[in-house]
């Protein structure tokens, strides 16, 4: 039998690049994955300090599981209702599941002022399969969000593979701790309307992926006008809500337009998660909570595509309807990731090296090194990654995987390790610095410096089909360490 | 209304969604008004829902003597913080191999599969989906047997802008898939102007219960290969199968002939396997190699919770477990289909002759006013509303003849069956009443008065 050749056996979502894994944001992960560092086995390894985890607290929910066996379906206790959860896949969701997300969302804020509506709750796969239900909801193809940068890089997949919605983004910098102006809104806005391309929404993430900062009221009521008066969407990615370790408190979208009459709430919608809060990517908590009728009715539908496991579904709802528990863990989260940033800021603030003052949230630093920058340039930026990456042996993401325009600027994650190692960061980071500092001519070591360009190949990362790391530790293939 | 049109995009306003179909509105019925054995035993029974709680109990049975499988006993508790935090796209190695593994016990040991190939979805819903996304273009459309399961018009169409388009099947041959029937909708979409990417094949059939023989099996293939077009075997119920003749994958035949392996795909779940739709256990797995890659950068949308992959990994590596399970399993399904047709056969009632699935595929044609579709929805909304069993009829399967209602019966234990069955007596009974009016009613007492049947003759004069 002849066959014909694979033109065109795939579609154009399948043959495109949309997945964004080309970004530099992911490479870095090859050089972790393939000489992971081990305080004891691997000391000498790349640290991982380009993925945003919260490990921080996981102590208090072992504390916890370990006086509530009824939170699981498979202790002796809560096998009494594994049938019915099991076979439970009803797109509402759990009503327990729903009002513990509920209260766990209102914890969280704070502000008691703010309830929100467990019939508002919809799931979906993670954030991640939340902000793509969402602009499925709100733009065609062809249609844009704003987005202002440094963005999560994550958002070129997440808003625009498989839906061809378009992303542009609202330039923000240093000079005003890189503020979403009003004035930068209506660029954006007016330049897309040069463009023949409608504006559908404006995304924005409070607290900041990568800045790590809030955004003040007033910079919130701003917003909340311009999409007003431009009648667009608002999607407020709150998932790194209960990051906030320090003054100011955060303030909420829910908080905004409660007070505000003139605002459309059928405009506004959030997107939340457990991921980052609670340290659970694993279990892919994601939720829509849209203001709008018709797109909670219409997410909801969606959301078959990317249901949390009912499993799952009844063990948050477990946990999150303890209030005692909730506000204890939202204290200490809080009380141990402003340790955290005070302990790594302060080493890096010893050998010079700033991160944005403004932050007071988030699972990162945004750091600045441009003055290590041999050049204010997009490629001295990655010169000086792949030092970072090869040389330091520390995975960070550079600032222009988060389309930051000012190169120099990296996103370095501290809650993703032990204190141990978050000093051997600091102490590669002293050395590397001072060694630097001491040595104004640049070696020429050809051998970390590679390729420059962005690697473009999907290959690259799927390379690691075989990914080596399971946790689980009867497991052969945990990766034997020399 | 309009505004929200505005508002909204395309895909949240036009109705692809399709849960305006009849196969939702029974829902609403039975939702209203559900039948319980003691609280409300005159309530509607749900017959719509394909479920299988059949073998619960040996799950259940298992978990309790392996409280390591949990993440949250004490026991397995050290594993919280690694499992709560993984995860990696490509999803526990553990859990693939254990997947691959019941896949293979499930084609009868006559397959392998590839756990490097096992790609996560949400439920069969997001593979069908994903897989979908991955070969065709909005506007390009896939071929799909009728009767075919309702949803796939959303999970294939609704946010890729993918068509279907229906192979139509009779029962004139028990609704086999033949080789002309694939070439004319080929043909027909070719003259309209549309292109074809693929075929959607669901094996155990949905909601026929049959399974493909070989011989059709290897038409398919030969068909797909010679049009170069993809073919997808959704094969969700294959552990199902309760009698001959044996499951036959997709897997086991590409082995024994020619075909161009890049166009191979399955999908799984253990929704209906194991009876764990709540866990959202979806399978993609591909022989084309970009399209397991694809999927997989797609899984992020609808991977499996950490802590059911950990769970299922553990219970599924268990071999004598898995044995067991299935032996059992097949067992009851066979007994419960017994009794189901039996009962049917009673009242003259019969169904397609199948070996699979949570249902039957039952004939109701000798009992329509008018072999139409307005005779088929007058009927079924009788059954709805006065035998109050909520069944689905052919026509929300795309079902080309009218009076085949998909029965669901695995969903219920046995004494509801048995009160189905018994209202089904009844209702048939009635049914010959009415055609001989001064014979003794007897099925009054089941009815409870003339008046009720008054209504019920005025409901069927209706629709005349």
């Amino acid at each position: 039998m002849v066959f014909k050749l694979n033109n065109h056996l795939l579609s154009r979502i399948a043959s495109s690049n949309g997945h964004g894994e080309d970004s530099p944001y992911f490479d870095g992960w090859k050089a972790y994955d393939s000489n992971p560092h081990h305080l004891t086995e691997n000391p000498n390894g790349v640290i991982q300090m380009g993925l945003a985890e919260n490990q921080l607290c996981y102590d208090l929910i072992q504390e916890w599981l370990k006086k509530n066996p009824k939170a699981s379906i498979c202790t002796s206790e809560g096998l009494n209702e594994f049938r019915e959860i099991a076979i439970f896949q009803d797109y509402h969701g759990l009503q327990e599941f729903r009002n513990a997300v509920a209260n766990f969302m209102t914890k969280v804020r704070g502000n008691n002022n703010i309830t929100f509506d467990p019939d508002r709750i919809v799931m979906s796969g993670g954030a991640t399969g939340a902000h793509e239900t969402i602009a499925f909801c709100l733009a065609d193809p062809g249609e844009a969000f704003l987005v202002p940068t440094p963005y999560y890089p994550g958002f070129d997949r997440d808003l625009r593979w498989r839906t061809g919605v378009k992303l542009i983004p609202v330039d923000c910098d240093s000079s005003n701790n890189f503020k979403v102006t009003r004035e930068a809104l209506e660029n954006a806005y007016e330049m897309a309307q040069l463009d023949d391309v409608k504006v559908k929404g404006l995304l924005i993430t409070n607290p900041s992926n990568p800045l790590g900062t809030i955004l003040d009221r007033e910079t919130l009521r701003s917003i909340v006008s311009f999409i007003n008066e431009r009648n667009i969407h608002l999607v407020c990615d709150e998932i790194y809500a209960a990051t906030v370790f320090s003054q100011p408190d955060f303030i909420s979208i829910a908080e905004i337009i409660q007070d505000d009459i003139e605002c459309n709430r059928d405009l506004v919608h959030i997107v939340y998660s457990l991921s980052k809060d609670m340290g659970f990517p694993g279990f892919r908590v994601g939720i829509i909570y849209s203001y709008n009728d018709a797109v909670m009715s219409c997410a909801r539908k969606m959301s078959s595509f990317g249901l949390v496991s009912t499993q799952t579904q009844y063990l948050i709802a477990s946990m999150l309807s303890d209030n005692e528990f909730v506000e204890k863990f939202i204290r200490e989260n809080k009380r141990r990731l402003a340790a955290r940033y005070r302990v790594f800021t302060y080493g890096l603030g010893q050998v010079g090296i700033k991160c944005l003052k403004t932050s007071n949230a988030g699972l990162f630093c945004w750091m600045d090194l441009s003055g290590l920058l041999k050049e204010k340039t997009l490629k001295a930026e990655m010169e000086l990654w792949q030092v970072i990456i090869h040389e330091v042996k520390l995975n960070v993401s550079p600032g222009c995987s988060f389309h930051c325009l000012e190169p120099g600027w990296f996103r370095v994650c501290f809650a993703n390790m032990d204190d141990q190692t978050m000093q051997v960061a600091l102490s590669r980071i002293r050395t590397f610095v001072n060694n630097k500092v001491d040595n104004k001519k640049p070696k020429k070591n050809l051998r970390w410096q590679g390729s420059l360009k962005l690697i473009n190949s999907p290959r690259i990362y799927d390379d690691f089909i075989n990914s080596p790391h399971s946790p689980m530790p009867q497991s052969p293939l945990v990766r034997a360490r020399t | 209304m309009e505004k929200q049109h505005q508002l909204l995009s395309k895909i949240a306003t036009n109705e692809r969604h399709g849960e305006n179909s009849p196969y939702f509105d029974g829902w609403k019925a039975y939702d209203s008004n559900p039948f319980h054995p003691t609280d409300n035993p005159d309530g509607v029974i749900q017959m719509g829902l394909a479920e299988n709680p059949l073998s619960f109990d040996l799950i259940i049975d298992w978990i309790k003597k392996h409280p390591t499988a949990s993440i949250c006993t004490p026991e397995g508790a050290n594993m919280f913080k690694d499992i709560a935090n993984f995860q990696d796209y490509h999803g526990l190695r553990e859990f693939r191999r254990a997947i691959a593994k019941f896949m293979e016990r499930v084609g009868g040991g006559r397959v392998t599969f590839d756990p490097d190939r096992i790609v996560m979805s949400g439920g069969a819903t997001g593979a069908n989906e994903t897989i979908t996304f991955c070969l065709a273009d909005p506007g390009d459309a896939f071929l799909v047997p009728s009767p075919y399961y309702p949803a796939f018009d959303r999970d294939l169409g609704w946010r890729t802008g993918v068509r279907i388009i229906p192979v139509d099947c009779h029962s004139s041959n028990n609704f086999q898939i033949t080789k002309a029937a694939l070439e004319a909708a080929y043909d027909k979409a070719q003259q309209d102007g549309i292109n074809v990417k693929g075929l959607i094949i669901a094996n155990p059939s949905n909601p026929l219960g049959t399974t493909l023989d070989r011989e059709t099996v290897k038409i398919i293939l030969s068909f797909i290969n010679e049009k170069n077009i993809h073919i997808v075997c959704d094969e969700i119920y294959a552990a199902t199968i309760f009698s001959a003749p044996n499951f036959v994958s997709i897997a086991e035949v590409i082995e024994e002939m020619d075909c161009n392996r890049d166009l191979i795909h399955i999908v799984y779940s253990l929704s209906k396997d194991m009876g764990l739709p709540g866990f959202r256990v979806g399978i993609v797995y591909s022989y084309n190699d970009a399209v397991v890659h694809c999927a997989r950068k797609m899984s992020s949308f609808g991977l499996v919770s950490s802590q059911t992959q950990y769970l299922l990994a553990t219970i599924l590596s268990d071999e004598e477990f898995v044995g067991n399970f299935l032996a059992e399993s097949s067992k009851r399904l066979k007994k419960r289909h017994s009794i189901f047709t039996k009962g049917l056969e009673q009242v003259g009632i019969s169904c397609l002759k199948s070996n699979a699935g949570l249902f039957v595929w039952m004939n109701l044609r000798h009992l329509l006013k008018e072999q139409t579709n307005d005779g088929e929805m007058a009927l079924w909304r009788v059954i709805i509303n006065d035998v109050k069993l909520n069944v689905s009829p052919g026509s929300s399967f795309h079902c080309i003849e009218p009076g085949w209602f998909r029965v669901c019966f695995a969903n219920m234990d046995d004494e509801t069956v048995d009160v189905a069955l018994k209202r089904i007596h009844a209702f048939v009974g009635e049914q010959k009443e009415r055609e001989m009016p001064k014979k003794t009613n007897c099925w009054k007492k089941i009815f409870g008065s003339a008046s009720h049947l008054v209504y019920l003759k005025r409901v069927l004069d209706l629709h005349m």
